[in-house]
């Protein structure tokens, strides 16, 4: 167990080194630069921009720079586009908002998932399976950037319920949050039926039927754990999949989160603004990742530690 | 993609490929015309599937409409008519204008080219990648297969999302780098399904008498195991397509799909997002159309895999 954490945790560590090093250097090969873009730079100003943040020195000493940086410190850098902020800041000024939108989606995607997908495989092939399957079926086709505007024409343009962008009141999180939990909803219905089916034709289901134990004990005691290992290892892919769906959800809402920053940042070719924020993805979903293969072994006893 | 494309010694046999055939299929005689009736087998099961049936029909008359619809249309998709402007679904222009009094319909279509283009060559880019990568780590095994999936695994644990918008925001937003950069990204689940057939067929005995009469390993590769595990590539293709669709208009909305004046499903899902206020229709129409091509290839999938994939078709 403890060894198995370890490993994965060194391999994380090389995968995190490798993200940010091909980044780093990606960003740099780029034609444009931070300060192209400003309007009659003289050349001078530009070169002592450069110099400020040290973009004069040669790209192997920036990388030492950056790194030593990163490492001792966890400074990321002064940002190149917001005059005398430092990336830290921003992040810690952004990400709460983002963490906040897809925690309450996950919550979201689960509440309503879970349930549908279990009472989908216990009613398999009757009506409630086929109206929980195709309810499935439009969040997986519906994308977020369709559903998102429908969202908002119809609860806050035409029945002027919520606000239709902005973050600032707590009914200002129902839309966004239900747009893009809606469709991991959808994916982990899915799943879960499949997972449930799966479990509820074992041995050992009917063992426990014979031995005359009440559905609902069958379904809580021995079924879930097992029918719900699908939807573990999805999770992984999913809370990435959220992460990066903020973008665009924080673009439709005009919410001030991390994933729409990232975006700009690009766009500003801000690169150290760029680096820190896919470094922090990175580690987040890497993080993430190894939770959820710890907690698969948790649920499945039979698959081992490799 | 149609089943009888596959012309392998299991699949095809037909009267005369049987009669020159020492091919090292290794199986009785009898279990080749039971390989001949897989496919169908196959066929009539995805026929029974209404819902199957249906999103490939979809997907054939949407296709043709896409490709052909445009000949047919008094307008152009750049035509503009500003003193028309936007204006509401009519007999005249049946889905409507946009702001610049361009035909909504035609631009669907032409839209539709794009989006059903670079799916298609995204996957493609994909499947060949996956099928290559998967077969070459099943084929081998050992050290090499170890290595190389735990690459996959790594990989599946990056944040590719956002390599492909830094890609794009980076070198422009060019078409082919489009479908190159989301093939790149797919093609990883792909090569697992792969590789897991490729090692279950290693171990069948038409693969032993391959390597019994010499052939070289590429070609028992290329010629003999990926033709047999053809089946949940299909499959798996036709999943991977809205997958790839998705992305693409996913980075059309977030304004780095194709450029203006050529649009795509997305791009138009964006602007009709801009002015849904006053016109519905705009965002109404190219979501519709999107997501019913969505639910179309997903149907598709779906039968497919119950039709081809013996294991899961349980379900």
């Amino acid at each position: 167990m403890t060894r198995f954490i370890l490993s994965r945790a060194l391999q994380i560590v090389v995968v995190l080194w490798v993200i940010i090093t091909a980044t780093f250097f990606m960003i740099r090969f780029v034609p444009g630069g931070p300060f192209t873009a400003e309007k009659a730079v003289t050349p001078e100003v530009l070169r002592n921009l450069e110099a400020h943040y040290g973009l004069d020195q040669p790209l192997w000493r920036q990388y030492l720079d950056y790194m030593g940086k990163l490492v001792l410190h966890g400074d990321l850098g002064p940002s190149f586009k917001y005059a005398s902020r430092s990336v830290n800041e921003i992040i810690a000024d952004k990400l709460p908002v983002s963490l906040e939108l897809g925690g309450l989606s996950l919550g979201i995607a689960l509440a309503l998932g879970l349930p549908l997908g279990v009472v989908a495989a216990v009613r398999r092939n009757r009506f409630a399976d086929y109206l929980c399957s195709s309810v499935a079926m439009i969040g997986i086709c519906v994308p977020t950037f369709v559903l998102g505007p429908l969202f908002v024409l119809f609860f806050a343009i035409k029945l002027g319920w919520v606000n239709a962008s902005g973050w600032y009141g707590p009914t200002d999180r129902v839309l966004p949050a239900l747009t893009l939990g809606l469709v991991y909803a959808a994916y982990i219905a899915r799943l879960t039926r499949g997972g449930m089916l799966e479990v509820l034709g074992q041995d050992y289901i009917r063992t426990a039927q014979a031995k005359g134990a009440s559905a609902a004990r069958i379904l809580r005691v021995h079924a879930l754990r097992g029918g719900l290992l699908p939807v573990v290892s999805f999770l992984g892919p999913a809370i990435a999949g959220i992460l990066t769906g903020s973008f665009v959800i924080e673009t439709i809402f005009q919410i001030p989160g991390l994933g729409r920053e990232f975006v700009q940042s690009a766009f500003n070719r801000d690169y150290t603004l760029v680096l820190g924020t896919v470094i922090l993805y990175a580690t987040l979903i890497v993080t993430l990742n190894l939770a959820v293969d710890l907690a698969q072994v948790w649920l499945n006893p039979r698959r081992k530690f490799e | 993609m149609k089943p009888t494309n596959a012309t392998t010694p299991q699949s095809a046999p037909t009267a005369g490929s049987a009669a020159r055939a020492p091919q090292p299929t290794g199986e009785l005689p009898h279990n080749e015309a039971a390989a001949h009736s897989l496919w169908r087998d196959a066929w009539r099961r995805l026929a029974k599937n209404k819902l199957a049936v249906f999103g490939g029909g979809a997907l054939l008359l949407l296709t043709l409409a896409c490709l052909f619809g445009p000949l047919f249309s008094a307008y152009t998709y750049e035509a503009q008519d500003l003193d028309l402007g936007a204006s509401a679904p009519s007999a005249a222009h049946w889905l409507g204008t946009d702001t610049l009094g361009r035909d909504l319909l035609v631009r669907l279509l032409v839209g539709g080219r794009i989006s059903l283009g670079v799916g298609l060559c995204a996957t493609l880019v994909a499947l060949t990648i996956g099928v290559v990568y998967g077969a070459v780590a099943g084929f081998f095994g050992g050290k090499l297969d170890a290595l190389m999936m735990r690459v996959v695994d790594i990989m599946y644990a990056l944040p590719f999302t956002i390599f492909v918008i830094l890609l794009m925001v980076f070198f422009g937003r060019n078409i082919v780098l489009l479908f190159v950069a989301i093939g790149a990204v797919e093609w990883l689940t792909m090569a697992r399904i792969v590789r897991d057939q490729i090692l279950s067929l290693k171990k069948m005995e038409f693969i032993e008498a391959a390597h019994a009469l010499g052939l070289s390993k590429r070609r028992i590769i290329f010629r003999h195991m990926i033709p047999n595990a053809l089946g949940p590539i299909i499959v798996y293709t036709t999943l991977t397509i809205p997958a790839v669709m998705l992305l693409e208009a996913f980075l059309s909305f977030l304004g780095l799909g194709v450029q203006p004046p050529l649009s795509s499903w997305g791009v138009l899902i964006k602007d009709g997002a801009e002015k849904m206020e006053e016109f519905w229709w705009l965002l109404f129409f190219p979501g519709a159309l999107f997501s019913v091509t969505l639910f179309s290839l997903n149907f598709l999938g779906d039968g497919l895999r119950d039709a081809l994939d013996s294991r899961s078709a349980k379900d």
